[in-house]
């Protein structure tokens, strides 16, 4: 065994088990934690076996966003854990539950062990057909031309996501400010750090953005960034969040998807296809509609991030 | 010359291992919440500092150096500030229960 090889396994064993322990831990917040950590890792694994794209999403939406969200989750479940952790559902509960995982599991490994060898792919008819775009990046052209639909969907989830959550405010204070005030010394170290960070890390979420047609990166990775400095301003209390009923919030939230949409018809009137771009000008147009797409997403995860509305919208 | 540059990297990286090993001890083994910051705090700086330092030589462009530089500045920023920001809670609160 060489030492690549030894190491890789290391680290696949180190996964499984921060994985099996989250699933282990017995209190919400230790759970929390080595969810985090094990996206970390998992953000490892994908750049050894080189997919650098995959591991900036996972390392800053799977293990830091998502994190960030169920850490909130938990701090709110902590007054009901200890009754929910004393109550201990019935035998014939517990033994369909097992039956269950293990059936998903034996599934899941079934699928894996009978994957056809080669594997079923569309990699070389991407990277045949990349010339078309301009953009030398595969993993942008799968997802801003070739699957661009996919793409357009999954912004609109996000949206659907996010008023679910807004539709969690009372009726009384619908379109308020989001998440409760954040207090913190004004003076103190988070502070700092949130005067600090910022402008570095809009200088990356942009540089993440902009790189993206040639280098791993994109409006996701990109926009996630942007979100996480606007929530370490929020939660350090030098900005708060503003109402969900202003109206350039709502029109940045609609910017990305509605410039996404327009470009598509665009391709729709001029002959082609929904979503088919001009080839001359596929580079800008792919480029707009990531520009519009960052701005929404940053807003989008920040909103996410922060909560449903808890104040009114003077307040 | 390369010879003496790997030397360089071999020596300061496993310095650097040196102590994540030992700050990951000081978190398992010391009592309480602080002196389990104090550990954690010398992994960060100076473990990672010393992979950084190692690495520079083989880096192969000033871009990436600077690059480096920048993951152990930001590595640096980031550990203090949850540090403190642990510790105060750790102080305020008391043990977690």
């Amino acid at each position: 065994m060489t030492v690549p090889q030894a190491l890789e396994l290391t680290v696949a064993a180190v996964v499984m088990s921060v994985g099996v322990w989250t699933i282990a831990a017995r209190q919400t917040f230790a759970a929390v934690v080595g969810f985090v950590g094990y996206g970390l890792l998992l953000a490892l694994v994908w750049m050894r076996i080189g997919a650098p794209d995959v591991a900036l999403t996972e390392a800053a939406i799977g293990s830091g966003l998502t994190g960030a969200m169920l850490l909130g989750a938990a701090a709110r479940l902590r007054a009901s854990e200890v009754p929910m952790a004393a109550e201990r559902p019935g035998r014939i509960v517990r033994l369909l539950a097992a039956a269950l995982s293990a059936t998903v599991a034996a599934a899941l490994a079934a699928a894996i062990v009978f994957l056809p060898d080669p594997a079923p792919t569309l990699a070389l008819a991407a990277s045949d057909n990349a010339a078309a775009t301009g953009l030398s990046n595969p993993v942008t052209n799968v997802l801003m031309a070739f699957r661009a639909m996919d793409t357009l969907l999954e912004k609109v989830v996000l949206l659907l996501g996010l008023v679910g959550v807004w539709s969690l405010a009372p009726n009384n204070i619908w379109g308020g400010r989001p998440g409760p005030l954040h207090h913190a010394d004004p003076h103190g170290v988070l502070a700092f750090l949130a005067r600090l960070l910022p402008p570095l890390g809009i200088v990356v979420g942009i540089s993440l953005l902009w790189i993206s047609s040639d280098y791993p990166g994109g409006a996701f990775q990109g926009g996630t960034i942007l979100a996480a400095m606007w929530l370490l301003v929020m939660i350090a209390g030098l900005a708060d969040a503003p109402p969900v009923s202003r109206q350039w919030l709502r029109a940045l939230l609609w910017a990305g998807p509605a410039v996404f949409l327009a470009v598509g018809v665009g391709g729709l009137a001029l002959g082609e296809a929904f979503l088919a771009y001009p080839v001359a000008y596929a580079k800008p147009l792919i480029l707009a509609i990531e520009f519009a797409m960052t701005l929404t997403i940053a807003v989008t995860l920040g909103l996410l991030v922060a909560g449903p509305p808890e104040r009114e919208p003077g307040k | 010359m390369s010879f003496a540059l790997d030397i360089v990297t071999i020596a300061a990286v496993l310095a650097g291992a040196f102590f994540f090993l030992a700050g990951t001890v000081g978190l398992l083994r010391f009592p309480d919440a602080l002196t389990r910051l104090h550990a954690l705090t010398k992994a960060d700086n100076l473990g990672l500092g010393l992979v950084v330092l190692g690495l520079l030589p083989q880096a192969g462009s000033l871009r990436g150096g600077l690059k480096l530089v920048c993951v152990w500045l930001l590595a640096l920023v980031a550990g203090a500030t949850v540090s403190q920001l642990i510790a105060g809670a750790a102080r305020r609160d008391g043990p977690p229960s």
